[in-house]
């Protein structure tokens, strides 16, 4: 069997209540895909972001990571739901998430912070986990900063080290829940040259953004979301120069 | 020098069994809330309607009297399933009612239902944030609890168990009135018989005062290493 993909999502559906919010969403990652969500506030590119780690569970579709699909059945309510929590958290720490706040452990300096899911997750050896999280955090550029608790660093050092948190996990894919939207303009460069990084080195990212720098220069697909469906999709150039979509068009019309 | 006509070894005696009281209560009172507070914020509708009883129901009747029902009425109810015990299968089951364990249980059960208060409203108080970035980390659901809902709940929990572990160490007091020869109780006895209120009741309200200062600082002490990461205003 030819090395299967990372992540493939087909057909998600989520309904919150009466309210639809994704109507039909499928994606298929490569090894090393750079794939960027973009799209207006509620058309549901969070939401699909945080169906594929199941921090939402999908109303229907199926989610197959590293070709192994996750397992659903009903609860007495009828409502879907995993069918295994086991499955859940072993998928759940192949695919490490930052978040648009960040969420750090306030309790936890930084180095206690990105070894925790590492250590009890993963059960990794303390020191092994130790050594990687230090080689984590000069990458990110923040070594210095390993003895900090959360409150005592500015947003983009927070941010960084979040990612340095995902990266300790060795993940198969990472997924980034806009994580520049929460950060003064000026530290936003620091956590996006961070990510290119990453994204020169091959990892496979399912980034949600509204930098469109970003989208158009690091990514390799661009998805643009509109009430639920995929309304524009293929590469950065092909999204951002020639969309077919009119919405597409608006969207990236000059506001002023 | 203080002259406690011999009744110093009892006071003593009595001050420990204050303080005995006070810790079991305690000890009963936090697993009690635990669960209350865990029952309350479930999913369960049950768990939720037994909380919510058993709170309204104990922080509504004063502890006098839940204190008297419990000693009085508790063997009552002992005698009458002994009775039918022995009715229906012969066997012989009996205890006293000890005035030591009723106070335990009434003043854990009057102070489970504070502390369900106080744990429902620090765990509400952790950053959604927190719990969710533990989940997508794959943590199980205990994992998440004892290292992050845990150690971020008791920050916002100590100042009210601090409050109540207060107000529960005075309450020990009433258990005296059941008959259990705690310190208040000697004391009570004492002063009666030398006629000399002050001279008995004084030092008892310096073991108090000690105590509960005492156990101030312990809590102040708890709450500065609850509280790290955390950056306060200056």
């Amino acid at each position: 069997m030819a090395e299967s993909a990372p992540l493939i999502c087909r057909d998600i559906h989520k309904t919150f209540d009466q309210l639809e919010v994704l109507k039909g969403i499928s994606l298929e990652t490569q090894k090393g895909d750079v794939v960027s969500l973009i799209g207006s506030s509620g058309s549901g590119k969070s939401t699909f972001l945080r169906c594929i780690n199941m921090l939402e569970t999908p109303t229907s579709g199926d989610i197959i990571v590293h070709g192994d699909p996750i397992r659903f059945t009903k609860n007495r309510k009828g409502e879907r739901i995993p069918a295994d929590n086991k499955q859940v958290e072993l998928i759940r720490a192949k695919l490490s998430m930052v978040f648009q706040s960040f969420n750090l452990w306030s309790h936890m300096t930084v180095l206690e912070n990105i070894v925790e899911a590492p250590i009890h997750v993963l059960k990794v050896p303390k020191k092994e986990a130790i050594e990687r999280a230090e080689s984590y955090l000069n990458k990110v550029g923040i070594y210095e900063r390993k003895d900090y608790y959360p409150a005592q660093m500015s947003g983009g050092q927070q941010q960084r080290a979040a990612i340095a948190r995902a990266l300790a996990m060795e993940p198969e894919v990472m997924l980034f829940d806009e994580p520049t939207s929460a950060l003064d303009p000026e530290l936003v460069g620091e956590v996006l040259r961070v990510m290119q990084n990453l994204a020169e080195e091959g990892r496979t990212m399912i980034v949600v953004t509204h930098e469109m720098a970003f989208a158009r220069d690091v990514s390799s697909q661009v998805l643009f979301l509109h009430q639920g469906v995929i309304e524009e999709q293929g590469t950065p150039d092909k999204v951002f120069n020639n969309p077919d979509s009119e919405r597409m068009k608006q969207f990236l019309a000059p506001k002023f | 020098m203080l002259d406690l006509k011999g009744y110093g070894p009892a006071l003593l005696d009595g001050a420990v069994v204050t303080v005995q009281l006070a810790f079991l209560s305690l000890t009963m009172a936090l697993i009690l809330g635990l669960i209350g507070a865990s029952a309350k914020l479930s999913n369960s509708r049950i768990a939720v309607g037994i909380a919510t009883t058993y709170t309204t129901l104990i922080r509504g009747v004063p502890d006098l009297v839940m204190m008297l029902l419990f000693y009085y009425g508790g063997q009552v109810m002992v005698n009458n399933i002994s009775d039918m015990i022995w009715e229906a299968y012969e066997i012989d089951f009996f205890f006293q009612f000890d005035p030591f364990i009723s106070g335990v249980i009434t003043i854990g059960l009057i102070f489970g239902a504070y502390m369900t208060e106080t744990f429902r409203g620090a765990f509400l108080a952790v950053e959604s944030g927190q719990i969710e970035a533990a989940r997508a980390y794959g943590f199980t659901r205990w994992h998440t609890f004892r290292r992050i809902m845990f150690p971020q709940m008791l920050r916002h929990a100590l100042p009210g168990i601090g409050n109540n572990w207060q107000v529960l160490l005075k309450t020990t007091a009433l258990v005296s009135i059941i008959g259990l020869t705690d310190m208040v109780r000697v004391a009570e006895e004492a002063a009666k018989a030398e006629r000399m209120p002050f001279h008995f009741f004084i030092p008892v309200a310096f073991v108090y005062l000690t105590l509960t200062a005492g156990s101030e600082l312990f809590i102040r002490w708890l709450d500065k290493r609850a509280n790290v990461g955390v950056v306060h205003g200056s």
